[in-house]
This record gives structure tokens, sequence and C-alpha cells, in this order.
């Protein structure tokens, strides 16, 4: 995973690997459960970006590999990278 | 008048630490015993919006700060050392998953009853009471005001209400009973429990709505501070948008008090402060609040208005302070008062600077400055 400067006082570095458990070949993780698993592994971090309706907040762009998503049920392939940005601009 | 809880004692000569939430961080501000200099500390959460901070008065140790950034979502920070250290909340302020509501940002953050110890409340933008029983590390929602029946017609929808969000603030615990709380919420008015936020009722007799096709409506109001009198907990003050107003307990009916305030003034601010001994005594700051309410120092003179008979007059307080071209204003979380005596006043700006008076408001000088947009002061 790719982690945005503002969520790096979680992890403490912009390139991370999550384990997540695949229950079966035809069953992929989804973005929802990766998100899991770094929250599991750094606690909060997921809150930041995912409001408590299970929405992306505003400001944060969620990339699987090359595709932009909003849908954290959206599966993952086994070896992607998901890429987290926090877009935002004014002063 | 009579009082039915002894006020705070003045605090023997200490230093003063002012808790500086801003826009952008946190700062906190250091007096000697004299309180005549200060040493600016900070920043903390630098980038982070900071809505308010605040310690407990019960341990004298745990602070907690309500933040957010642009980009992320809303969080409490911890601090079991007089903010030495700083931890996130296991669970911070969020609305029931399936409810649809989100919270925007924590706003304000009230320490509960001293018999409670642990026990935190916060209100949030938009509209939403939370109770926390662990020191702030985990928090709940008062299921009886967010999943009030009556909730939505109280409050309005979360994307109505004030320009930067409608908010719960001024959340208060009636000193004598850990279950007697009440709120003030912008928009949707006062509002009173005495099962601990079981149930609630609407306390707005008095107050008007201008703003509403019935001025006199039962809630739908826009309280911005109110505050329990000091000693007097059946007193409270409160500066509303359409006004100032005062209630004795157990009347259930507010008594306007800003109409004797100068009319080239008006009677229009956010923030309020309460002696921390004399329930007679407050202090309001007045803005703008004519044709578009510029929101501004009336005139770009900013003053400070003292009443030492509970509202029934008004007192102007300027010494010290910028005498013309001073376009700012004072938010509902950033004047506030010492215990020390003579009372200490302070003032956070949206330009930045800490103003702060020793001697109850006779006169100001500028503490800190160019800080990022004020929006609360605490005083500890």
């Amino acid at each position: 995973m790719r982690i945005p400067t503002p969520l790096q006082s979680y992890t403490g570095a912009a390139d991370i690997n999550v384990a997540v458990p695949v229950l079966a070949p035809e069953l992929p993780p989804t973005l929802g459960g990766v998100l899991a698993a770094l929250d599991g592994a750094y606690p909060g971090i997921r809150f930041r970006m995912i409001d408590e309706q299970g929405h992306v907040r505003p400001h944060i762009k969620l990339f699987i590999d090359q595709a932009l998503t909003r849908d954290i049920r959206a599966p993952i392939p086994t070896g992607a990278t998901v890429m987290i940005v926090a877009a935002l601009s004014g002063g | 008048m009579p009082r039915t809880k002894k006020a705070a004692r003045p605090a023997a000569a200490r230093r003063i630490r002012l808790l500086i939430a801003t826009r952008k961080g946190l700062w906190t501000l250091t007096s000697d015993l004299a309180r005549n200099a200060w040493k600016l500390a900070g920043p903390h959460f630098l980038g982070h919006t900071v809505h308010h901070v605040i310690g407990d008065p019960r341990d004298g140790k745990t602070l907690l700060a309500a933040a957010r950034t642009g980009h992320l979502g809303p969080t409490v920070f911890r601090s079991l050392d007089n903010g030495k250290t700083w931890k996130e909340a296991a669970k911070p302020p969020a609305f029931t998953e399936g409810g649809g509501r989100v919270v925007d940002h924590t706003f304000w953050l009230t320490p509960g009853h001293a018999s409670e110890s642990g026990t935190w409340y916060a209100g949030t933008s938009p509209q939403g009471l939370f109770r926390s029983v662990d020191g702030g590390a985990t928090w709940e929602g008062v299921a009886g005001f967010n999943q009030h029946p009556k909730r939505k017609a109280w409050c309005g929808g979360d994307q109505d209400g004030t320009p930067d969000g409608p908010k719960l603030h001024s959340i208060l615990v009636d000193p004598r009973d850990p279950k007697h709380l009440y709120v003030g919420m912008s928009s949707g008015g006062v509002f009173e429990s005495t099962d601990a936020g079981g149930d609630w009722r609407p306390l707005n007799q008095g107050v008007r709505a201008d703003f509403q096709p019935d001025p006199n409506a039962e809630y739908g109001h826009d309280p911005h501070c109110v505050r329990l009198a000091a000693g007097h907990p059946d007193r409270l003050y409160q500066q509303n948008h359409c006004g100032i107003f005062r209630i004795d307990r157990p009347n259930d009916r507010w008594q306007e008090i800003g109409d004797t305030m100068p009319k080239a003034v008006g009677y229009v601010g956010f923030p309020m402060v309460v002696h921390p001994r004399d329930p007679d005594t407050l202090w309001v700051f007045p803005m703008d609040g004519t044709s578009v309410w510029p929101r501004t120092s009336p005139g770009g003179r900013p003053a400070v208005y003292r009443s030492r008979d509970g509202g029934r007059s008004w007192k102007r307080q300027d010494q010290g302070l910028p005498k013309a071209q001073a376009w700012w204003t004072v938010k509902r979380q950033a004047m506030t008062a010492d215990t020390r005596d003579p009372a200490g006043l302070y003032l956070g700006t949206t330009s930045g600077e800490i103003w702060g008076s020793r001697d109850e408001g006779r006169t100001f000088r500028c503490l800190a400055r160019h800080l990022p947009q004020i929006y609360a002061v605490e005083a500890g």
C-alpha cells in the first residue's frame, strides 16, 4: 500500500505491506478488507479515511493499481497495490 | 442574590496556561506568577484544525483535543501528562453505523461531573452528543439525544445551519446533579435533560428566533454560547444570534438582557464568559450583526462589554485594545477567564492574536500574535 503523508503518523512509512486472509480463491479480498487489516495494524487509521457509514471521505482518493474507486466492496487482485491519496486544495 | 453552590475560590498566585486551539494546530501560552510575562509554546498537531482543547479539573493532568484535518476525518487526542504526550482516542465520536449521519468534526468538549471521574461529553457538527466514561479513550453516542424522535425537528437537516456546519455546543453539567444537563445547538436552541441524557426538552421560551416564521417557536433557535453562573447553577446566561438572555431556574422563561446594550454596538456576538465567583458578573464580545452580518468588531473598534448586575447594565471595556481598523472578532469558544483574583480575561481573535487582561477587563494587552485563526481558548 502507498500511504500519503497525512496518514504516515500512523504507519511511519510511505510504502507498507498488508496481509489479508483469502478465504477462497473465488472470494478475493475487498478494499474494505484491506482497510480493515490496515486498521488492525495501525488502529484508528481507517476512520480518518472512511466515515461511520462506510463512505470514503470527500478528500480521500483510493486507487487499486491504476483504477480510482470509491467503493470499499471493490475486489483486490492478488499482489495489487492500493494507493491512498489525500487531495485537498486551499489555504 | 441567593447562591446555591459555593463559587470557585480564587486560585492562589500561580502560573496560568492558556490552551489555544486554532485552524492550524494547538499552542500554549504560559504566564509567570504575576501574569505579566507570557511564553508561547507549540505547535502541537500542526496543520490540524483544532476546534477545542480543555483540561480535566478533576485530575489536573488530562487534556482532550478535538481535531481533524482538511483531508482526514475527525478524532480526539488525549494527553494524560498535561500535554507532554498525546494519544489518539481508540474510538472517537461517530454516529451509529447504518444511521446515515456522519460526524464532520467534534466541536465541543466538557469534563463530566466532579463525582464521575473519567466521564466526558462531546458535541459535534452536525449536532450530536457523545459521552466517554474512560477519560476520552472511547466514545458512545448519547442515544437519548442522537436518536430522539424529535431530534430532526429540533435541529433541522445536517446540511442546514451555520456556515461551518450546525453544531452542538455549550454542554453544561449541573454541579449539584450529574444527571442534570443542558446543551446549546446552532441551530436548535437550548435543551435540558434531568436523566443523564435519556430524554430532553426544549428550553427556549422568551428567546426570539427572528429568522424563523414564528420568532417565538418552541425550538429552532440559535444560541451561540450558553454558560452557567459561577456558584449559582440555577442561573444561565446565553449569547444568542438574536440577543443576550438570562434565565433563573426553576423558571422556564429567558429574560432579555441585551436590550440595554448601546444601540450603536448591538447585542450580537459569539462568546460569553461568566465571572469565576460572582454570578452577577459576565462579559460579552459584540460583533457587527447589521446588514449582511460582517461579524467583525463593530466599526473596527473591538471591545468587551461587562455587566456586574446580571445584565441590567453594561460597561464598555476597551483600554489597551486597538482604537481603530481592527476588524477581527472572537469566536464562541475563544474568550475565557482564569480563577485568579482579580480574574484574568482572555480573547483569542480570528486574526490570530491573544489579548489578555489581568484586572477583569479594565486593561488589555496583546500577549501573542501571528497565530492562525483562533477557534478556542481555555485557561487552566
